[in-house]
């Protein structure tokens, strides 16, 4: 396979910048432009949540190249560009500000939070600047509620914690989310949560809010009285709304691409002839479970940027990328790696040192290892763990 | 050639230590523990392989 001459990347974030960087890693010598519409040179997201919102660390720090390092890598960064449109046919891309031709196309556009129902108004979290903006309110907010169950919704009230506001967590569906470890360590968080003063609230529904003052407009005081199905309802300085993300294909929506749950795409990453996608806003086909899903963790960007860099620049077809997620709420450190089945309970494995930190795991039905989650886990213990993954393509249930 | 880390991003996910072994260990807190500053051949292969890989960024690859 002759490789392309000009690779284009929408999305200037992890994923997409991963691609570039790897498609010099592996000898690529084409052009190669990466746009993205936020005004910042790409930075990583997870700090958001946590440092950056903890006040730890400066916006700098989640940078995670210089001007001058890309420019030294050939890599052509349009930052404030946004896509409007693809012509899947005549490999050009539009933009806000003229079309580019390209030979490979490289879709990296992540998702946005979805608005709350109820409470559009309220703070999200997505990009640098609803973190800063987020850190501003909470400098003040003596009360905060987050609505949401999911792993985002629990570490940003953790961060308020660290801030040593009253924090009320809402969530639907009576347990906490962790990714794709389901709900099956909602009794763990529930505990940690309860253990840092968090007071949660596992089965509200939000059925209005009323906003007090200047109500939830950016950086105003000011109250909003949220009111549950229940009857009962509650006072709040800054609500927080972290209910998942819906992957960002509007720009797509005119294209011939299949866009049935973000950019549906087969086992390696292509989604059409010359058209890849990585990332949250991919759905790769999972030969583990025979679906198509999306996966919003960093390392899955990063290790399918590394499988569409080898395939555009010599046809390889990389590695299959094993989730492996991480987090780090009220102090405590969680890594997950590999597969998870809801339906069952995750299992103690032995570890050999006598820290307090724990590491489990998920078993398929032929009793083989496909999952491990490490609760503070030892290091050593965990990687020995991980490496006992069975990563082979065999399903997790047996089909009928 | 030589590695740079930067230990308060280090998440301790473990992905450098499990790449790159003679390059990479982790202390008791998982954070990462530079062994070798400036590897030779394959582990400078396999601690390239570690700078992409790491899901924080937390390690460069610096060519001064
Ligand atoms: C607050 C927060 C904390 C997180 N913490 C963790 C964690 O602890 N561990 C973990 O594994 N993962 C974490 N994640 C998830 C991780 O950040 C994502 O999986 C990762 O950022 C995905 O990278 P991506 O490049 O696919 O998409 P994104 O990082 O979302 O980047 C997409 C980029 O494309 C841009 N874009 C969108 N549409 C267009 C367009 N039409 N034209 C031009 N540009 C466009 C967007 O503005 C954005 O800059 C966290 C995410 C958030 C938001
Ligand atoms: S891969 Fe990165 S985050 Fe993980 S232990 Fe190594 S340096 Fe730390």
């Amino acid at each position: 396979m002759s490789s392309p001459a000009r690779v284009v990347i929408v999305g200037a974030s992890i994923g997409g910048l991963t691609v570039a960087e790897s498609l010099r890693d592996e000898g690529f010598d084409g052009e190669i432009t990466l746009l993205g519409d936020e005004p910042h040179l790409p930075y990583t997201r997870p700090p958001l949540s946590k440092q950056i919102l903890a006040g730890e660390w400066q916006p700098e720090q989640a940078a995670i190249r210089t001007a001058a390092e890309l420019d030294g890598l050939g890599i052509r960064v349009l930052t404030g560009r946004a896509a409007t449109g693809l012509d899947v046919e005549a490999r050009t891309l539009h933009t806000d500000d003229g079309a580019l031709p390209f030979d490979e196309l490289v879709i990296a556009t992540g998702t946005r939070p979805r608005p709350h129902p109820v409470l559009a108004e309220a703070s999200t979290l997505r990009t640098m600047d609803d973190a800063l903006r987020l850190r501003e309110r909470m400098e003040t907010a003596r009360r905060v509620a987050v609505i949401g169950s999911g792993i985002l919704g629990s570490e940003i009230a953790s961060a308020a914690r660290k801030r040593d506001a009253e924090v009320l967590l809402v969530g639907r569906s009576g347990s906490l989310g962790f990714g794709g470890v389901g709900t099956l360590l909602s009794d763990e968080l529930t505990r940690l949560h309860e253990q840092h003063g968090v007071e949660l609230a596992l089965r509200a529904e939000l059925v209005g809010a009323e906003l007090a003052g200047a109500g939830l407009a950016p950086n105003a005081s000011g109250s909003t009285t949220l009111a549950f199905a229940d009857g009962t309802s509650r006072a709040v300085d800054l609500v927080v709304a972290m209910i998942g993300g819906t992957p960002r294909t509007e720009w797509l929506a005119a294209s011939t691409l299949d866009l049935a749950d973000g950019v549906v795409c087969d086992h390696l990453g292509v989604a059409a002839p010359g058209i890849s996608a990585v990332g949250d806003v991919a759905a790769w086909l999972d030969p583990i479970t025979g679906r198509h899903r999306r996966v919003e963790h960093q390392s899955n960007a990063i290790e399918q940027a590394i499988a569409v860099a080898a395939r555009l620049a010599h046809g390889g077809e990389g590695a299959q990328p094993v989730p492996l997620f991480w987090s780090e709420i009220h102090g405590t450190r969680i890594h997950a790696y590999g597969w998870f089945d809801p339906e069952r309970p995750l299992a103690e494995l032995p570890k050999t040192s006598d820290s307090p930190g724990t590491v489990s795991g998920s078993h398929d039905e032929a009793g083989e290892l496909r999952g491990v989650v490490g609760w503070n886990a030892p290091p050593r213990d965990f990687r020995t763990a991980r490496a006992a993954v069975v990563t082979t393509i065999r399903p997790l249930v047996a089909h009928s | 050639m030589s590695i740079l880390v930067q230990t308060d991003a280090c998440v301790g996910a473990g992905q450098c230590a499990l790449v790159a072994p003679d390059v990479f260990d982790q202390d008791d807190n998982g954070i990462v523990l530079l062994l070798e500053p400036d590897p030779q051949g394959a582990d400078l292969a396999a601690a390239t392989r570690a700078v992409r890989l790491c899901p924080a960024r937390a390690i460069a690859l610096s060519t001064t």
